[in-house]
């Protein structure tokens, strides 16, 4: 047994979500960078350099990427050797994501659902827990915004629709948020499993780095059509037209039931706010 | 830099760029064409959901609202707090659709411009070509950037809304792209055709 201190995951808690929110990664900034050669549209061009602006400027003045810092998403490793001492596991998550949002001054934006009253400080937050082997605990923060959220869905399609009918799901909903989710977009697809892990799968699609491929060839060949597919929409960055509309495409995929074929479209936009540490 | 004629006539250009400035004038809304970049400066007032509902609850029991919305521009953003010494925080647009229940109202009331990202309901395209009206596009997760344009802010509603409170902001040199105008072009759809293959 190995002990971990509430004390060290509130801290890495906050650090984490102030991090994601003010510094886009180098990954996704070599992503959008990489884009502004591809794009054939100038004013796709131009929105996707003002992003890179956005982001030294976002650095440089400490200030968030975007005003949506997003619900507070969290996933959690523990590692079953692993005894956290000191207090609650899920009231230290969510302390840390209350000096987060006021350290950081990022915005709070979570809410009740009929009478819309912000709950003021962005908790509670949404923690995800995974247990397995090891006595280390791995902390990864996904601030959402809710403009790319909203575009979700999770479908249960016939078995007998296959991979056209998961391919045409995911066009079908690209296609319907058009300029809303902030293009260009990164694609996460949760194919299998049932009807709501499939959602959790598209979640953890968002979560491999652009430009990884899926290990298996079937997969990894899917997720290039529908890159393929998404760019030829025309829909572009911010919509304003163009050929880069998606920046990836993710494919997790799970066994399912004989009767069913669960399929999840969550999407993400180009403001991928992502951080991870170890304990 | 805006030149003293530019501020007279509401209307200048820079490097290409046009210039308009807040209130608007109908001279200035006809000029503007869908897919044009236009570098905005003036007052503009953010509302987003919250706000757009008391605006709807305070016409409906005939009061007035919290600003002369005739000639003005709305911005749907709730702004990110400003960290010490700066002016405001991030502040980049929300997706505007959710706003097009109350947008025809407003604009039927003489608003002149609304600020967004996203596409807009066949009914407030309409209106904007009734009314003489245009929606802009601001970058959206570009709020970092956009909050280096804005050189005043103030809470004039609403402050209970927090993030969704009225603010007035003064904006310099917003850049902007015009996605509806007045004679019914729409930059999502062009620009989408445009590049479809």
């Amino acid at each position: 047994m190995r002990d971990i201190h509430v004390n060290d995951i509130i801290s890495a808690v906050e650090r984490l979500f102030i991090d994601a929110n003010i510094n886009l990664s180098e990954n996704m900034y070599k992503a959008i960078g990489d884009a502004v050669e591809r794009e054939k549209s100038p004013a796709g061009k131009e929105v996707l350099r003002e992003l890179l602006k956005n982001a030294d400027t976002a650095r440089e003045e400490k200030m968030p990427i975007c005003q949506d810092t997003g619900l507070a998403v969290t996933f959690l490793e523990i590692g079953q050797d692993v005894h956290i001492v000191g207090g609650d596991l899920t009231e230290a998550i969510s302390e840390g994501v209350r000096r987060a949002y006021r350290n950081g001054y990022l915005r709070k934006s979570c809410c009740h659902p009929f009478s819309r009253k912000n709950t003021g400080d962005n908790t509670p937050p949404i923690i995800h827990v995974k247990i397995v082997p090891g006595d280390r605990m791995k902390i990864t923060v996904l601030p959402k915004g809710g403009g790319s959220e909203n575009y979700g869905e999770v479908r249960m399609l016939m078995p007998a629709q296959g991979k056209e009918g998961v391919k045409g799901f995911v066009l079908d909903m690209v296609r319907k948020g058009g300029p809303n989710p902030c293009p260009p977009i990164i694609v996460g697809v949760g194919i299998g499993s049932n009807f709501e892990t499939s959602a959790l799968l598209s979640k953890e699609a968002l979560m491999v780095p652009v430009g990884t491929r899926h290990a298996d060839d079937e997969l990894a060949a899917m997720e290039m059509e529908l890159l393929d597919e998404i760019n030829k929409t025309g829909i572009g960055p911010q919509g304003y037209g163009g050929t880069v509309t998606a920046l990836d495409v993710h494919i997790k995929m799970a066994p399912c039931h004989l009767a069913s074929l669960p399929v999840a479209v969550n999407i993400q936009c180009h403001a991928h706010r992502m951080r991870e540490a170890v304990l | 830099m805006t030149s003293d004629g530019n501020r007279l006539s509401g209307e200048g250009r820079d490097m290409g760029i046009k210039k308009i400035q807040t209130p608007l004038a109908d001279d200035v809304i006809q000029s503007l064409k869908a897919g044009e970049k236009v570098l905005l400066s003036g007052f503009i007032y953010t509302a987003r959901d919250a706000a757009h509902k008391r605006f709807a609850e305070a016409l409906d029991a005939g009061e007035e609202l919290p600003f002369d919305i005739r000639g003005q521009v709305i911005y749907y953003c709730g702004p990110a707090p400003a960290p010490p010494g700066k002016v405001i925080g991030s502040c980049g647009p929300t997706t505007s659709s959710r706003m097009d229940v109350y947008a025809p109202r407003l604009i039927g009331l003489g608003l002149k411009g609304m600020i967004g990202k996203g596409k807009r309901s066949g009914a407030v395209k309409k209106a904007l070509q009734e009314h003489r009206a245009v929606y802009f596009g601001a970058t959206g997760g570009a709020g970092a950037l956009i909050a280096r344009t804005v050189v005043a802010s103030r809470v004039i509603a609403y402050e209970d809304l927090g993030p969704e409170a009225v603010v007035r902001l003064e904006v310099r040199d917003m850049p902007l792209f015009v996605i509806n105008d007045t004679f019914a072009g729409d930059l999502y759809q062009e620009g989408m055709e445009r590049y479809k293959r």
